[in-house]
């Protein structure tokens, strides 16, 4: 592997601007890797030309010493982000040959600082799933012990191995219920989901409107503090993006945990989480506890009713955001007699098992007759739930959690749907309430699998949960390059 | 079945019962602006295909509406002009169902908490008393697209134009009991959105169209099931349908049958309604809030300021009219129903006799203008024009008659009317001294007439006073011709 691929984000930007090594051979670095990691079926589209002019772009910057934030840094994309020329398709039969025409705000931002789009990454079909076992073009393969054909999580999967697998230097991802969380800690990288509204979802694939947030997948705190920073901020054209003001999140790196209170939730150290996860758990209150926090014994007894409301919220959203892959107007159209047939050809033939599924659920709890039982309900709890995290916010300053139940499960291995979608147990929750939460790794469980923990913050407060997670990082001593990763 | 035993509009005679109708309409009036309501693309009627179509309009994966801040104030303005109760909270919803010609696969409109409450409008009854129509609510939502049929034999195309243009649905209470008080609930309606330029009421362009529910009840007894007639888009087709559909449903219930609650459509070349689909293949809309948009929340002090700027509405301006210019309720009526007419109305009663310029108006523009098929804005009669015809008649240096001719020259030409008159000589004649002349030529030319009225012949005044002004050419000044005529035959 070549060395310029063990660089992460500042290093990086340093490199290139001592003249160690252009943005171009950085590129055709990652680029060669894409190749060589092709078998673990992260890429759906390699978009090479375009990304070496853009390094020929980043080069003339540095030598103009116009260079930009991100100037340089390879990024690959999930499949959620629109992006103009470049195929995006959800992971879904049903947009397999759609070309926008238009870039999504947040990838826009990036190359608008001198990012470099490596291209497009897997994920579970239309962002509905943690395993990425939905994808219409097949599963990734987790980087680590990748003998074992293990799921990089999901949905943002190809994102979270690409990363991992030094196939992108970061990603881009969205999580709506813990999509770029869980398959972080399954990958055993850095996954932030910020505060609903912090980044634009213009130009986002929808799936769950008032869940779906972006965020970065980085190999550490601060990569993912440079990234948020460029993708955050209001977009007039995003009616739910917010106007709160976007600070230079690397600032908080260096505070440290002193005097911070942090929460335990006694609702999260439910039955199925793993001993080993439980273990790291206390190793981080341990490191907070060296640092000068107070850790604080919280409740947040609703906690068991947040993936059921989930998964009436989400599919609910989910059956109307996707009612416009009808086969009118762009992607597959299976021809049929009537436009009923169409229709029904086209949705039938394009969508696969699990968005049918949720399509179904959603359409279900909003019928009349059960709207009020199921979506009313659920919107209730919803609310609920966030005055829940408010409250405990007023006695600590973060939370503590594991990220996932589990380490990452052998791909085909989950049978039973409510098994797997208790991956995002721990996830939910913060999806619901709109609150940033990122994951940290911590250690390699016993198989030699990444195990990574969740802090969870105030709205807007995703600088002082980098701030926290830097204590984390600092202290761990995770290495993304040690046994078992992908050489 | 009208028309019997003095039974009222909108009462049908049956043959066991007199039933009654009960009428509520759903108008669509589409937001004049320029563009939709949650997309930049322009709102103009009339393009090609499928030009005004943005990234939004055709729900392209991936795309958020954002809320037209014109429209949402088009909409408070309208809701002020209905009397109604502004919300400051209301709700955008989806309303979710599968078409061709709906991208999105939901319209996004109001459900619960709509924009506009409660309001009311005055109408006139068919006896001319005033009645109130109380409005349930004003509410806002994206027009779908079109689809045609016609242009291939097994196709059918999509014009997304008219996708995501601001509508106002305006929902009225089932106060309505006869056709004609439907149509002249909705002319009453077009006439203050117009009023206050919140649409253009442009019926035949589709600006605005209704759904009439309709159901007939024994006198005095409960609603019975409606019926609702979608699309109608002229006051015409409203009457009809109306009047075809209740009397449908009365013969059915007279035969003891039962009213289907069903949606029917109009057919405009035999006159009747048909179903459409019932009530059990009535669609599942599955409305929920939209998560793409915030709650719309609207400030006191904005409600407020639309609210003084509101313009003259016409129940009010038809009231000063009545009392400042000394017109009928009638002329008021006519006059108040565009506000371009009370405009012009008001330019050319200026400083004149208010009653005589309605008139001349109301009888001789109008009627002049609907001959040569004109739009009233087209009309080439400035109002100071009219105020100055009126000015020559009431000055006497025109007659009544004299005026109409020269109207027929400002209406073909443009021109002034004193410099017509100036050029066509036609000033009227008040000299006595010249009318004499002309009485007595008159007087020479029929002796014989003349001898006839000395002996009694009373009736022969008015021969000779058509003469003179014959002789005159239609200048001399009447009243002088009386006078003098009078005074030569004693």
């Amino acid at each position: 592997m070549s060395e310029l691929l063990r660089l992460n984000v500042s290093q990086v930007l340093e490199g290139i601007r001592k003249k160690e090594f252009s943005a171009v051979e950085l590129t055709r670095c990652y680029l060669d890797r894409i190749e060589k990691t092709k078998v673990l079926n992260m890429y759906l589209e390699v978009s090479a030309d375009r990304a070496i002019k853009m390094a020929q772009i980043a080069d003339e910057k540095y030598k103009n010493n116009t260079a930009r934030l991100l100037e340089g840094i390879p990024i690959g994309v999930k499949d959620m982000f629109c992006t103009e020329s470049i195929k995006t398709t959800a992971s879904s039969k049903i947009l397999e040959n759609f070309v926008p025409t238009y870039e999504s705000t947040v990838s826009k931002k990036l190359w608008e600082e001198g990012a470099i789009n490596l291209g497009k990454l897997s994920c579970d079909e239309f962002a509905m799933g943690s395993s990425n076992e939905t994808a219409a073009k097949g599963n990734v393969i987790n980087p680590w012990r990748s003998e074992e054909k293990r799921s990089p999580g999901g949905s943002s999967g190809g994102s979270a191995a690409a990363v991992a697998s030094k196939s992108a230097l970061c990603a881009i991802g969205t999580d709506t219920g813990g999509s770029i969380r869980q398959p972080a800690a399954f990958c055993g990288i850095v996954g932030m989901k910020p505060t609903y509204g912090r980044c634009s979802r213009w130009g986002i694939i929808a799936f769950a409107s008032s869940l779906d947030q972006a965020g970065p997948l980085t190999r550490n705190i601060s990569d993912s503090a440079t990234m948020l920073k460029v993708m955050a901020g209001h977009d007039p054209k995003d009616s739910t993006s917010s106007l709160e003001n976007v600070p230079n999140f690397n600032d908080f790196l260096d505070k440290g945990v002193k005097g911070l209170k942090i929460g335990i939730p006694k609702e999260y150290d439910r039955k199925g989480i793993s001993e080993e996860i439980l273990k790291s758990k206390e190793k981080v209150i341990d490191f907070f506890k060296q640092n000068g926090a107070e850790i604080v014994n919280v409740s947040l007894p609703l906690t068991k009713y947040a993936l059921s409301v989930y998964y009436i919220v989400a599919p609910a959203e989910a059956s109307s955001n996707l009612a416009r892959y009808d086969g009118v107007r762009y992607g597959l159209r299976v021809d049929g007699d009537s436009l009923d047939i169409m229709y029904e050809k086209t949705r039938g033939v394009g969508f696969g098992d699990e968005v049918k599924r949720r399509i179904m659920i959603g359409t279900y709890v909003l019928s009349s007759g059960y709207y009020d039982a199921y979506y009313l309900k659920a919107q209730k709890v919803r609310r609920l739930i966030k005055n829940e995290f408010d409250e405990v916010f007023k006695k600590v300053n973060y939370i503590l959690t594991p990220t996932t139940p589990t380490t990452s499960f052998k791909l085909g291995s989950t049978q039973d749907l409510l098994t797997m979608y208790l991956n995002d147990v721990f996830t939910v929750p913060a999806s619901l309430a709109g609150i940033p939460g990122i994951s940290v790794p911590v250690d390699l469980d016993k198989n030699g699998l990444p195990i990574g923990v969740q802090i969870l913050g105030k709205p807007f407060d995703e600088g002082g949960i980098f701030q926290v997670g830097k204590v984390i990082e600092d202290s761990a001593n995770f290495d993304l390059f040690s046994e078992g990763s992908y050489k | 079945m009208r028309d019997k035993n003095n039974i009222k509009p909108g009462q049908i005679q049956g043959q066991k019962n007199l039933w009654e109708m009960v009428i509520g309409l759903e108008i669509h009036a589409q937001i004049s602006s320029n563009s939709k309501l949650f997309s930049g693309a322009s709102a103009q009627f009339g393009k090609q295909a499928n030009e005004n179509v943005s990234l939004v309009d055709a729900a392209m994966p991936g795309m958020l509406p954002v809320i037209n801040e014109y429209c949402i104030k088009q909409a408070i303005k309208s809701g002020h002009a209905l009397n109604a109760k502004i919300n400051k909270f209301s709700v955008f919803d989806r309303k979710n169902y599968f078409y061709a010609d709906l991208p999105q696969g939901y319209q996004i409109s109001q459900y619960k908490s709509p924009i506009v409450g409660q309001g009311s409008i005055k109408i006139n009854d068919f006896e001319n008393n005033e009645k109130i129509v109380g409005i349930e609510r004003l509410h806002l939502e994206q027009d779908a697209g079109k689809s045609l049929h016609d242009q291939h034999p097994s196709k059918s195309f999509i014009d997304l134009n008219r996708t995501g243009v601001a509508l106002m649905e305006i929902v009225s209470k089932p106060d309505l009991r006869s056709p004609e008080e439907a149509a002249s609930y909705v002319k009453k309606i077009r006439s203050i959105l117009r009023y206050v330029r919140s649409c253009d009421g442009n019926m035949e362009e589709g600006s605005l169209r209704a759904d009439c529910n309709v159901s007939v009840r024994r006198l005095g007894e409960e609603f019975g099931t409606r019926c609702e007639i979608k699309n109608l888009n002229s006051t015409k087709f409203i009457t009809q349908a109306i009047q075809y559909e209740a009397e449908r449903q009365v013969e059915i219930l007279e035969e003891g049958g039962k009213i289907n609650q069903e949606t029917r459509l109009f057919d405009t070349s035999t006159g009747q309604t048909r179903s459409m689909r019932n009530k059990e293949d009535a669609h599942d809309y599955r409305y929920f809030p939209d998560p793409d948009l915030l709650p719309l929340e609207l400030e006191e002090t904005l409600i407020n300021k639309i609210k003084d700027e509101l313009p003259e509405l016409p129940d009010k301006l038809s009231e000063r009219l009545i009392n400042e210019y000394k017109i009928t309720p009638y002329d008021a009526a006519v006059i108040v129903e565009e506000r371009e007419f009370a405009d012009y109305y008001e330019i050319a009663a200026q400083d004149r006799d208010g009653k005589l310029v309605a008139n001349w108006m109301i009888t001789e523009l109008f009627g002049a203008i609907k001959k040569e098929n004109l739009s009233f804005n087209d009309n080439p009669v400035p109002p100071q024009n009219l105020n100055e015809l009126v000015f020559l008649i009431e000055n006497n240096t025109i007659s009544g008659k004299i005026a109409k001719e020269v109207f027929l020259q400002m209406m073909k030409t443009s021109k002034k009317p004193k410099d017509i008159v100036k050029e066509k000589g036609l000033e009227q004649v008040t000299d006595d001294s010249v009318i004499e002349g002309y009485i007595d030529s008159v007087i020479n030319d029929n002796r014989d007439k003349v001898e006839e009225y000395l002996n009694g012949k009373d009736k022969l005044f008015g021969f000779f006073v058509g003469q003179v002004m014959k002789v005159s050419q239609g200048k001399a000044n009447p009243n002088l011709v009386n006078q003098l005529l009078k005074s030569k035959l004693k």
